[in-house]
């Protein structure tokens, strides 16, 4: 039923090798797959800080404009969010007359940005609960040593809530990494979007998609152990005392 | 004319969506439940069977679940009739959709019941079977409702990220918001007025969830002794 064949002679498709090409000749499958998910993380996490700290922020309005942001992105799917920006700009001429208009028109582009703007709407709002819990012995100890608000903020509080939000974090990368899936429905060629390639070409459905399916299984499992590592290194002092 | 008259086509296409996202809601509570059940079973079987469906499904991409079930499982499915000589069994796309993200959030759903239960304090159980109470009596009676505490968050959170990843449906060919929206936008030429559309249609749903959802989750703290700080 299931023809090992099409596996053996496709498995090299996902790792940038189609047709015969050496492997990794172009960044089709888990690195396009990675790149996306890496970059978005990234610019996502430079995003989120000063989002966060505005989340938390007494002044109404600022607070107020970032919630309504990470409101309307963790309400809506990114699916949407993607074609809004892909498919929707150009519907405006200015849009389309612009510098901006080159890289809008890039499906890779559209997905950074869209997978950049979502991923920093939930990573604020991890940062902004970790900061609100922060102990409050650690700001006091801050403000007896004379620090400055600024000082407090970048030596004490921003990166004590970072450590602590090391395991909400690690899912929001684990669902950030299944959710660059939909790239593949922009035409680029992610892990999915070779998937879907194969299956256009060769009507072989169950193959390619459970190929697929394991290469996102094992990059779960790898970001799983990943931060496990992680968690022991940044948060060992939080775990429970073992003897 | 706003959007040349498809406004009542993708809110056509919304009510199949809401549709369809709550009857896999229905299968995956179901799911959720028997998974949960055999995740804290005596078996060991069972709870390597239902292990194993919790940390598979949920490793895998949900647009990948869809591509591998509906096409995949409509292949083998065609392959057997062939075989047997029989006609190419014909899937509906809502029942497809309805069984492929009520398996997904089955998985989702194991975990959230299974916590759940077990925030519940043991003794009320034997309480219940110390009163001559039935397995399925304790559940109904005095596991469930304590358990819906516990549970309602994370499966708020559940909830909306199904009804989220309806989203993707339409790439089984099913007739929903985004694959009328896909029809519209290529009319109109409006396609941001288009999605915009759509996403202020997801985020009433959403917000609609959170308001109710968090009702309920204050009728099932009643009761509950606070910190009182």
């Amino acid at each position: 039923m299931i023809d090992f064949h099409l596996i053996l002679e496709k498995l090299p498709a996902f790792l940038g090798g189609a047709d015969g090409q050496p492997l990794l000749s172009t960044s089709d499958g888990i690195v396009m797959t990675l790149q996306l998910l890496g970059a978005s993380l990234l610019l996502g996490m430079l995003l989120a800080i000063p989002l966060a700290l505005g989340r938390v922020s007494k002044n109404r309005l600022l607070s107020g404009s970032v919630w309504l942001y990470t409101y309307i992105f963790r309400g809506t799917p990114l699916l949407v969010q993607l074609f809004i920006i892909y498919y929707g700009l150009s519907q405006f001429d200015a849009v389309r007359a612009s510098w901006l208009w080159q890289y809008l028109q890039d499906a890779w582009f559209c997905a950074i940005l869209a997978f950049t703007l979502n991923t920093a709407a939930y990573t604020t709002e991890i940062i902004a609960g970790q900061i609100r819990t922060t102990h409050w012995g650690e700001i006091e100890a801050a403000r007896a040593m004379g620090m400055s608000k600024w000082l407090m903020m970048r030596r004490i509080v921003i990166p004590s809530a970072l450590r602590r939000a090391l395991p909400a974090y690690s899912n929001e990368v684990i669902m950030m990494m299944q959710s660059t899936a939909v790239a593949g429905l922009v035409t680029l060629a992610d892990i999915t979007g070779v998937a879907r390639r194969i299956y256009s070409d060769t009507y072989m459905a169950f193959e390619p998609f459970l190929v697929a399916g394991a290469i996102y299984l094992a990059l779960t499992f790898l970001f799983v152990w990943l931060f496990k590592q992680a968690e022991q290194r940044w948060l060992a002092y939080l775990a429970p005392r073992k003897h | 004319m706003f959007l040349h008259g498809y406004l009542p086509s993708i809110l056509d296409g919304a009510v199949l969506t809401l549709k369809l996202a709550a009857a896999a809601l229905a299968v995956s509570v179901l799911l959720g439940l028997i998974g949960a059940m055999f995740k804290m079973a005596p078996s060991k079987a069972l709870r390597t069977l239902a292990e194993l469906y919790s940390t598979v499904v949920r490793g895998v991409p949900d647009l990948v679940w869809m591509f591998l079930l509906f096409f995949g499982v409509q292949m083998l499915l065609n392959d057997a009739a062939t075989a047997m000589g029989w006609a190419a069994p014909d899937i509906d796309p809502f029942i497809a959709g309805v069984l492929t993200l009520g398996f997904i959030f089955g998985a989702y759903m194991t975990e959230t019941f299974r916590g759940a239960i077990m925030a519940v304090p043991k003794g009320q159980m034997e309480a219940g079977a110390a009163y001559g109470m039935g397995p399925l009596r304790i559940f109904l009676r005095i596991t469930f409702p304590q358990m819906v505490r516990f549970a309602l968050p994370s499966f708020t959170n559940n909830w909306l990220v199904l009804v989220k990843s309806t989203a993707l449906v339409s790439v089984i060919g099913l007739n929903d918001v985004m694959y009328r929206a896909d029809a519209a936008k290529s009319n109109t030429q409006e396609p941001f007025t288009v999605y915009m559309l759509v996403a202020l249609i997801f985020l009433v749903i959403t917000s609609v969830s959170n308001i109710l959802l968090g009702m309920l989750e204050r009728r099932y703290s009643t009761g509950l002794k606070e910190n009182g700080l």
